[in-house]
């Protein structure tokens, strides 16, 4: 295998990744504001564990996203140094922004939220999880912008040739609001509120089910429920506005999406299906004429296809990105169905009752974790063969020094890693959730240490 | 060229990194530092109580490093990419011990076993050893150049990395955040802890001295080009001397227990120490040692004057920010570290 493609698999690994947790942290933050904010109005105990329990498990999150979110900084320098050097002057104030107004908000006053119950006010503390909550969706802000620049470059012009082209800012604010990043921000945030809800929704599922922590669990199940029925209903609509974006935008990947061939004609939208990417055909449970009307709200309208494109500035997998994006919607479609099934028994009083949908729910945390996943996958392999929308191809971005062996043995270096990561973190959330937000069984060490070897013991530390 | 108070964008930006990247060290420092010696606290409370006085804030201090590489890749790209990709190896190793920190603090505590503990123990000193060593290393490599050619492609091997000049380099820097580390925790500590504490406040003391002694003579004897700039512009002795003056009031404040002052102090030192190397490399960062026209400097390794602007903007609003909330978490958390059911 050559160097780029190892490049890319080992990015790809190290960010998707690292993509389990952000989602989970920014969802959580929104969550955690809320039942901080009903403890603050009701002073109710049971909305000071819940708070106290979601903290505990955003800090084990946070610590493992911010471990694997250095991973990505360095690696644009070390495997994709050419990259590094076109899009610095562009990518560079976004990186700079995030680690200076949204990182270092959040890590700051995650201390407070950690250690900061016994030292600081309730208002204080309120305060500080807002500001967590809030940083939290910065470092999204800045790192989709980054990202859209890359799908929607704006704002900029090259400057010289070969080796030493890079892209130089002309506009600060056509780059931020380049024609992607308001809808790709938006639908990245909606994402992440899901993933972070759907979390609360299992595990608050799971204690129902076992009737553990019945009033913390119900109150918690309904903050995470309102969350997560605006959130997957706003997605509808965020991600038919992305759609229109990347057809209007990238309509190579549009193509893609939707395994669109003939250059311009009118176009079919599937439900389910299977691209020959040799014959050129799709099959499948489609809806005859769909896309076009789906895009322009004409039926007869034509749709560019992949083969308006020249085919070295084709993507290549499209089957894949046909199916991951197909999934991503479809999954976005059980997410609705899901809340507001949910919402409607809510309203008729007997939701707790369900333990069918109880069950469902407990597992549910994964539908959204996968929807954001795919939704990467399809929109970056969508973009191929270019890293950066146009102008610069990724199999020209790498880094000139780097030899396949060097990635062989990173690559392998994180694998390693991030499954004995992977596992430990599985392992301390279930014990964290095992374990629920009351101390009603000690499965809390901290006070294991017995008194007498505090002061008396002869023997020196 | 665009100047503010005389000096251009590009030496801004340069102050502005090389002080991101002091501020790291300074505070990941002592992190590393605590790390480093949790091995000689034989007993389990007090290696909770060592790890529960960096608890709230290591995290925090990490950031400094994500703005340091992110405030490097903005303002000086081509020095960011050169320079990552031929420490790509060390890099990779660095990342991975950062994920081992990070997790040897989150975990050890999670479980009740002796083993359990111990493992994680082990692999937080280790892990905050070797990390304090690798920054030392890419230090040294960086002081004495490294073979770039006029492509910023990098010509050497990973081997080239442990010379003399940056295995001392690692040993320095492991001995100055040793210090820092031991320093810092004293004044978190009490008691026994606190006393044994005392006799490691010294010892990393003159360990630090010998280490930062034999470094300034090699310096001095093979590395002339980072003496230059001293000899060109004299005002420029007021560093070293400060920095001797520095090291010498730790040992003063030492001797009187009057550890905040010697935390300052150590401070104080890892700064003028990154001052010196900033003096003695500017106006360039990468020096070349295949041929100096290929060294690259701030002006044709940074960003745009429209790109540095903004970001300069972007630092005078966020750093008083980030100043004045970090300040606010080590207030809240100041004095001598108490456990109680939310620590470690």
């Amino acid at each position: 295998m050559d160097t780029a493609f190892l490049s890319r698999i080992q990015f790809a690994f190290t960010v998707a990744f690292h993509y389990i947790y952000p989602p989970l942290s920014i969802g959580l933050g929104i969550v955690m504001v809320i039942m901080e904010a009903q403890y603050l109005r009701t002073g109710k105990e049971a909305y000071a564990q819940m708070t106290r329990f979601w903290i505990k498990i955003f800090a084990l999150i946070f610590g493992i996203g911010v471990a694997t979110g250095i991973v990505m900084e360095f690696e644009f320098g070390t495997n994709w140094a050419v990259y590094s050097r076109y899009v610095g002057d562009i990518f560079g104030s976004a990186l700079a922004a995030e680690g200076i107004f949204a990182f270092a908000l959040e890590s700051g006053f995650l201390g407070i939220l950690l250690f900061g119950w016994n030292r600081v006010s309730r208002r204080v503390h309120f305060f500080s999880t807002v500001m967590v909550a809030l940083g939290s969706m910065f470092s999204a802000i800045w790192i989709v912008v980054a990202n859209s620049w890359q799908q929607t470059p704006a704002g900029f012009r090259i400057e010289g040739k070969g080796l030493y082209a890079r892209a130089v800012i002309t506009d600060f604010w056509a780059m931020v609001f380049n024609p992607s990043s308001v809808e790709r921000l938006s639908h990245v945030l909606l994402g992440s509120f899901l993933a972070g809800s759907f979390l609360v929704l299992s595990v608050n599922a799971y204690y129902l089910l076992r009737n553990r922590h019945v009033e913390i669990a119900r109150k918690g199940f309904k903050i995470a429920l309102v969350v997560a029925t605006i959130g997957s209903l706003l997605q509808l609509f965020s991600g038919h506005k992305s759609a229109d974006g990347v057809a209007h935008n990238q309509p190579a990947k549009l193509a893609a999406f939707e395994g669109h061939y003939e250059a311009s004609a009118v176009a079919d939208m599937y439900l389910l299906g299977w691209v020959d990417t040799k014959k050129q055909e799709v099959s499948g449970l489609k809806i005859p004429k769909g896309l076009s009307f789906l895009l322009y709200q004409d039926f007869n309208k034509p749709v560019t296809g992949l083969n308006a494109f020249k085919k070295e500035d084709q993507p290549k997998a499209v089957n894949f990105v046909f199916q991951t994006y197909h999934l991503m919607v479809a999954i976005g479609m059980t997410l609705i169905a899901l809340t507001l099934l949910a919402s409607f028994l809510w309203w008729k009083g007997n939701l707790f009752e369900q333990r069918w949908l109880l069950q469902i729910f407990a597992w549910s945390v994964l539908l959204p974790q996968l929807a954001n996943q795919l939704g990467w996958y399809s929109a970056e392999v969508g973009r191929q063969p270019w890293v950066v929308y146009g102008l610069l191809r990724t199999s020209d971005a790498l880094s000139q020094s780097l030899k396949a062996s060097q990635v062989v043995f990173s690559l392998i270096l994180f694998t390693l890693v991030y499954i004995l990561l992977f596992g430990l973190f599985v392992y301390l959330l279930n014990k964290k959730i095992k374990h629920g937000p009351t101390d009603d069984y000690s499965g809390d060490y901290s006070d294991d240490i017995p008194d007498y070897s505090k002061r008396d013991n002869p023997i020196l530390q | 060229m665009e100047t503010i108070f005389g000096l251009d964008l590009p030496t801004w930006w340069f102050l502005v990194v090389g002080g991101v990247f002091t501020g790291y060290a300074i505070l990941d420092g002592f992190d590393l530092g605590a790390g480093a010696l949790h091995l000689f606290f034989k007993k389990e409370e007090s290696r909770r109580i060592a790890l529960n006085a960096i608890g709230p804030v290591w995290d925090g201090n990490e950031v400094w490093l994500v703005i340091g590489g992110g405030a490097l890749f903005a303002g000086f790209p081509v020095v960011y990419a050169t320079v990552f990709s031929a420490f790509y190896e060390l890099f990779m190793l660095f990342l991975v011990l950062l994920i081992f920190r990070a997790i040897s603090i989150e975990f050890r505590s999670k479980e009740p076993m002796a083993w359990w503990r111990q493992l994680w123990d082990v692999s937080y000193s280790v892990s905050s050893i070797m990390l304090a060593l690798s920054l030392g290393l890419v230090l040294g490599n960086i002081i004495q150049g490294l073979p770039i050619d006029d492509q910023f492609i990098y010509r050497g091997t990973v081997g080239d990395f442990f010379n003399p000049f940056s295995i001392l380099m690692a040993i320095t820097t492991l001995s100055l955040f040793m210090m820092h580390g031991a320093i810092y925790l004293v004044m978190k500590t009490e008691n026994r802890l606190y006393a044994k504490l005392t006799v490691l406040v010294k010892n990393t003391t003159i360990f630090f001295v010998l280490m930062f002694a034999l470094s300034t003579v090699y310096t001095l004897l093979y590395l002339p080009h980072m003496v230059e700039r001293f000899k060109e512009v004299p005002m420029m002795f007021f560093f070293p001397v400060l920095t001797i003056l520095a090291v010498a009031n730790i040992t003063r404040q030492i001797t009187k227990r009057k550890y905040r002052f010697a935390f300052f102090s150590s401070a104080f030192v890892t700064a003028m120490l990154m001052a010196l190397v900033a003096v003695g490399l500017f106006p360039n960062i990468v020096l070349s040692t295949i041929d100096s026209q290929f060294h690259i400097d701030i002006y044709n390794g940074s960003s745009t004057n429209k790109s540095l602007k903004i970001m300069l903007t972007f630092a005078a609003i966020g750093v008083p920010l980030v100043g004045l909330y970090t300040g606010f978490v080590f207030w809240t958390f100041r004095g001598k570290v108490k456990l109680d059911e939310t620590s470690y």
